[in-house]
C-alpha cells in the first residue's frame, strides 16, 4: 500500500527520507532508524506541514472577519455624523415640527435646562417604594455602598432612579470642581492601572476588579473613556465608575470618550438601555448623564511623562489650550457649536422656515433636482474629506456639488432652500454645511469652534503608520496622526508616552509608532464572542507600562479557536450581507451597467468595483467573493445570487420600491428621529410627525420619494384610524432577515443591533 | 462544526472531495481519467510529487482502464490521512493524549514552537484528548472554504 504520505506532498526534504529506503517494501538502509521512528518523523513532519498551512488559513479568516467588523462599525459612525447633521438641519431651520419634534431635538441637542434638574433636592421628590428590594444608597457613599452596588449589579439588580439621580447630581458638582486635565503623581501609590473602552460591558469590569483589585488608595484607576454604548449594562458601568469617583476622588480618574456624547447614545443602545431601565424618569437622568458627560477631564497626565486621552492627537492638539478651554460647554463633538451657526445664520433662518413650509409637500421636484447630483461616487468623496478644500467650501457657493465634497456634516439642503446667491462676503453659504473635520481653517475661527475642534481631535483621532495628519475618512470623525505628530506633541511637552483607547484590538493592546502610542482596550469579545481579548496597563514609578490580557468566558463550554473562529466569521458574514442588501437596488443599478447582454452575470472584478464604489466599506472583496457570490461559468458570478440568503421582512402595507429601499437602508437613523419625538416612549408618533420627518429627512438625504406616496403611507398605516402610528411595528417589517438562521450558531450580537 | 464519525470526516469534507473530482467527471459516471486525477488532488491542497502521484494513482485506479472511480478515490482521499496519526497512536486507542502529541510534535521532524504546539491543542481540542479521527480532514483540506 502506498503511504498516504506520498500524496499529501512530504517526500524529500526530511532527513530520513533522502537516506535511500524505500517505504513500500519496508526495506532500509543501515543508516536510517528503525522503521517505526522514521514513520513516526514523517507523519509528524506531515502533521506540522499540514497544521502550519491550517493555522496561516485560520489567520487569514480571522483578520477578514475582523476587517468587516470594523469597516462596519466605522460605517455606521459615518451615519451617526449624517444624522447629526440632520438633527442641527431640524433645530436651526425647523421651528417647529407640530408642537413637539425639535422642541424635543433641541433639548437633546443643547444644555440641560430643565430647572428641575438644577434643583440640588430634586431626587428627593422620587420615593423609593418599600417594595423596592433594589440596593440603596447613602450619600457621602461609603465602601459598604460600594459593595452593594457591586452585589446587586452581579445579580442583574437594577438601581432605583432615585438614587441614580442622587448619584449623578453629586457626580455633576464633583466634576465641576475637575480641571480638563487631571495630572496625577506615581509618588504617593505604588501602581496606577489604565483602562480602555469597557462599552457598557459589565463583567469585562468586574473580571478587572477581580484581577486587579477594586480602586482604592493602593490600586488607583484610570478610565479612558467609552464607558457607555454597545453593551447591555452601560448603566451599571456609569453607576460604579461614579460612584468610586466620588467615593475615591483621588484615586479614581474619568476620562472622556466620543461615546460619551448623547447624539452617540442615540445611535449606539445608552439612550434605549435608560429608556428600558428607567420607565418613569429616563428623561432625567438622559439629561443628567449629558451634563454630566460634558463635565468629563479630557486628558489625564502622570508624572509629566504619559498622556492619556481617548482618541489621540492632530498636529492642531494644543495641551495649554486644552487646559483652559470651557470643557462643559461641548455637549456633543457631533454637534457644530451652536453659537456659530445662530452667528452664521442671522437673516436666514427664518426665511428659510417659511420656505420649507411651503414647499414642503407641494414643490416635490425641489428634492428632485437635488437627487440628480447624487452619485455613488459623489458619496464617497463627501465622505473622504479634505482639509486643504474647506476653507474654500465654508466661503464658497454650497449650492456647487463640489464643495460638498469636503464636508461630512454639510447638509444635504434641496438647492431652492438655500441662500442665493450667497452674499460674497458673508458666511451665509455655510448655513448648511456644518464642518465636521475641516472647521479650523477659515481665517480666524471663532472660540468656541477652537475648542470645538480641539476636542473633537481629542476624542475621535486614530494614529496611522504614515506621516502627517488628515482628515480620518474611516470612521468620518477626528483625525490620522502620523508618527511625526506624535513625537512633535510628545516633545513639546517634554512627554514619553501617549495612551490612547477608541480601538478594538485583538490583544487589547497594541503599540505604534515606534512604542510612543498604546492602544489599549478593554471590552473583550467586542465585535463578538471570543473575537477579542481586553486588557489594562499597570505602570509604576519607572513608567513602563506593563500589560494584563484577559477574556470574559460566557459560554460554559470552552470553543476551540476553529469554532470561534467560524462562529465570528459567520456573523462577519451576516452583518456583510446586511449591509449589502440594505443597498440592493443601487448595487443591483451598478451590475447592471456591466451585464451589457442580460446575462444575470458580470466579472468578478466589475463585481468587486460595483461594492467598492456601492458600499465604500474598504474590503476585500476578493478574497471575501467566495462567501458572498456564486460563481457563473466563465470567471463571472451570478450577482443576484448575493442577496439570497436575505429577505425583507413581510410589509403590512404596500409601499413603493423608492420608499422600501429607503427605509431597508436608513432604518437606524428613521428609528432614531422617531423615538426622540415619540417623548413618552410609547412606540407611536402621530401621522403629522411621521409626514414632517419624512419630507424633511427625504429632502436632507436627497433621496427621491414622492411626497404622496409618504402621505399615502402614512394614512395606510394608521390601522385604526386615530391619527397615530406604531412606528416600532412599521420598522419591523423593514428589517433584514436571515432566511436560512442556523440554529447551530451561538447567539451573536450583530454590529448595529442592542 | 466538526462531527465525530468512524470514517474521520465530516459530511462537507466530503463534499467538497466529491464536488473537486466531478469537475472533472465528463462522463457524469463518478469517474475521472487519470490523467485528470493530479489535478483534482492538487485542487484540494495536496502537493505530491510526480513520482509520488504516479504510485497513489496506481493503488486507486488498480483496474487499469484508465479511470478512477470516486468509490476509490473518496476512500483514499479521506480516511488515509487517518493513518498517519495512527502512526503516532501506538496503543490504538482512537485518540492521542495531548502530552503525547506534544512529544512527537516539539522533537520530531519540522518541530513546532510551544507557541505553535498550544495553538495546535488550542485549536483541535477542548480537553486532553485528541480524538484526531475529527480533526484531521479539516486539517488538511480546509472545509470552510
Amino acid at each position: 500500500m502506498v503511504s498516504w504520505d506520498l500524496i499529501m506532498g512530504c517526500g524529500t526534504s526530511v532527513a530520513t527520507a533522502t537516506q535511500g529506503k524505500d517505504e513500500k517494501t519496508g526495506r532500509y538502509d543501515a543508516t536510517t532508524k528503525t522503521p517505526s521512528s522514521a514513520l513516526t518523523i514523517k507523519a509528524a513532519v506531515l502533521i506540522q506541514r499540514w497544521f502550519r498551512r491550517y493555522m496561516a488559513r485560520l489567520e487569514m479568516r480571522r483578520r477578514y472577519t475582523w476587517n468587516i467588523f470594523q469597516s462596519i462599525e466605522y460605517a455606521g459612525e459615518q451615519d451617526q455624523l449624517q444624522l447629526s447633521s440632520f438633527f442641527s438641519f431640524m433645530l436651526n431651520n425647523v421651528t417647529h415640527l407640530n408642537g413637539n419634534g425639535p422642541d424635543l431635538i433641541s433639548k437633546l441637542m443643547d444644555s440641560a435646562s430643565d430647572p428641575w434638574l438644577e434643583n440640588e433636592n430634586c431626587y428627593n421628590l422620587v420615593t423609593v417604594p418599600e417594595t423596592y428590594t433594589g440596593p440603596r444608597l447613602s450619600f457621602p457613599l461609603s465602601v459598604s455602598d460600594m459593595n452593594a452596588l457591586l452585589g446587586a449589579f452581579k445579580e442583574q439588580q437594577t438601581l432605583h432612579a432615585r438614587y441614580v439621580l442622587q448619584l449623578l447630581h453629586e457626580t455633576r458638582k464633583l466634576l465641576k470642581q475637575m480641571p480638563n486635565i487631571i495630572h496625577l503623581s506615581t509618588t504617593y501609590t505604588k501602581e496606577i492601572t489604565i483602562c480602555g473602552d469597557l462599552h457598557g460591558q459589565l463583567d469585562d469590569l468586574l473580571l478587572i476588579f477581580y484581577k486587579n483589585g477594586l480602586p482604592s488608595a493602593e490600586t488607583p484607576y484610570v478610565f479612558n473613556g467609552d464607558f457607555v454604548d454597545r453593551g447591555k449594562n452601560s448603566v451599571e458601568v456609569m453607576v460604579l465608575l461614579f460612584a468610586y469617583l466620588l467615593l475615591y476622588p483621588d484615586y479614581m480618574h474619568l476620562n472622556r470618550g466620543n461615546h460619551e456624547d448623547h447624539l452617540m447614545n442615540l445611535r449606539y443602545g445608552f439612550t434605549k438601555e435608560v429608556m428600558q431601565k428607567y420607565k418613569i424618569h429616563g428623561c432625567e437622568i438622559l439629561q443628567l448623564f449629558q451634563d454630566v458627560f460634558s463635565l468629563l477631564p479630557i486628558a489625564t497626565i502622570i508624572d509629566g511623562k504619559i498622556l492619556i486621552v481617548h482618541g489621540g492627537i492632530s498636529d492642531q492638539t494644543d495641551l495649554d489650550f486644552l487646559s483652559i478651554l470651557e470643557r462643559h460647554k461641548i455637549k456633543s463633538a457631533l454637534r457644530f457649536p451652536q453659537t456659530t451657526v445662530e452667528q452664521l445664520s442671522i437673516g436666514q433662518s427664518s426665511r428659510q422656515v417659511k420656505r420649507i413650509r411651503s414647499t414642503d409637500s407641494s414643490r416635490p421636484s425641489s428634492s428632485r433636482s437635488h437627487n440628480i447630483q447624487r452619485t455613488p461616487h459623489q458619496r464617497e468623496r463627501r465622505c473622504r474629506p479634505n482639509r486643504q478644500d474647506s476653507s474654500a467650501s465654508t466661503s464658497s457657493s454650497s449650492s456647487s456639488s463640489s464643495c460638498s465634497s469636503i464636508s461630512l456634516c454639510s447638509l444635504k439642503t434641496p438647492p431652492c432652500f438655500r441662500p442665493h446667491p450667497p452674499h460674497p462676503s458673508s458666511p451665509s453659504g455655510s448655513v448648511f454645511q456644518l464642518p465636521f473635520l475641516d472647521s479650523l481653517s477659515a481665517p480666524s475661527p471663532p472660540q468656541h469652534e477652537q475648542e470645538w475642534k480641539q476636542i473633537v481631535d481629542i476624542l475621535w483621532s486614530d494614529p496611522k503608520t504614515l506621516k502627517g495628519c488628515c482628515p480620518n475618512t474611516f470612521r468620518g470623525g477626528g483625525c490620522y496622526f502620523g508618527p511625526d505628530v506624535t513625537r512633535r506633541l510628545l516633545l513639546q511637552h517634554g512627554l514619553q508616552l501617549l495612551i490612547r483607547s477608541h480601538e478594538c484590538k485583538q490583544e487589547g493592546y497594541e503599540l505604534c509608532h515606534s512604542g510612543q502610542v498604546i492602544t489599549i482596550f478593554s471590552a473583550s469579545n467586542y465585535y463578538e464572542e471570543g473575537s477579542n481579548r481586553g486588557a489594562y496597563i499597570k505602570v509604576g514609578r519607572e513608567l513602563m507600562p506593563r500589560f494584563y490580557q484577559y477574556q470574559v468566558s460566557r459560554s460554559t463550554r470552552k470553543l476551540t479557536l476553529t469554532q470561534r473562529v467560524r462562529a465570528a466569521e459567520g456573523s462577519a458574514f451576516r452583518a456583510l450581507k446586511e449591509k449589502l442588501f440594505t443597498h440592493r437596488s443601487e448595487l443591483i443599478l451598478g451590475f447592471q451597467e456591466y451585464d451589457h447582454n442580460n446575462t444575470g452575470t458580470i466579472l468578478v472584478s466589475e463585481w468587486a468595483q460595483v461594492l467598492e464604489t456601492g458600499l465604500r466599506l474598504d474590503l476585500p472583496w476578493r478574497t471575501l467573493r467566495p462567501h458572498l457570490v456564486r460563481l457563473a461559468s466563465g470567471g463571472r458570478v451570478d450577482y443576484q445570487s448575493c442577496f439570497e440568503d436575505m429577505e425583507p421582512g413581510v410589509p403590512q402595507v404596500e409601499v413603493t420600491p423608492n420608499l422600501a429601499d429607503a427605509l431597508f437602508r436608513y432604518r437606524k437613523d428613521i428609528e432614531i428621529i422617531f423615538s426622540i419625538i415619540d417623548k413618552d416612549q410609547s412606540g407611536l408618533i402621530s401621522i403629522e410627525e411621521f409626514r414632517h420627518t419624512w419630507h424633511l429627512f427625504s429632502a436632507h438625504l436627497g433621496i427621491k420619494i414622492d411626497n404622496r406616496a409618504i402621505d399615502d403611507l402614512a394614512r395606510s398605516i394608521d390601522f385604526n384610524k386615530d391619527g397615530s402610528i406604531d412606528f416600532n411595528e412599521f420598522l419591523e417589517a423593514f428589517r433584514v432577515v436571515h432566511k436560512l438562521d442556523n440554529k447551530d450558531q451561538p447567539v451573536n450580537r450583530i454590529i448595529g443591533k442592542e | 462544526m466538526a462531527i465525530r464519525n468512524t470514517a474521520g470526516s465530516c459530511p462537507h469534507v466530503h463534499k467538497k472531495i466529491k464536488a473537486a473530482f466531478e469537475a472533472f467527471d465528463y462522463q457524469s459516471n463518478h469517474t475521472v481519467d487519470v490523467r485528470s486525477i493530479g489535478t483534482v488532488v492538487y485542487s484540494l491542497g495536496c502537493f505530491p510529487s510526480r513520482p509520488n502521484l504516479h504510485d497513489f494513482v496506481a493503488e486507486v485506479g488498480e483496474d487499469h482502464t484508465g479511470y478512477i472511480h470516486l468509490d476509490k478515490f473518496l476512500p483514499a482521499m479521506t480516511k488515509k490521512p487517518l493513518m498517519l496519526f495512527k502512526v503516532l497512536d501506538k496503543e490504538k486507542k482512537g485518540y492521542l493524549e495531548s502530552e503525547e502529541l506534544t512529544k512527537y510534535l516539539t522533537q520530531e521532524g519540522e518541530p513546532f514552537s510551544q507557541g505553535e504546539m498550544e495553538e495546535m491543542l488550542t485549536a483541535l481540542s477542548d480537553n486532553d484528548h485528541i480524538y484526531y479521527a475529527d480533526y484531521i480532514s479539516q486539517l488538511i483540506f480546509d472545509p470552510d472554504t
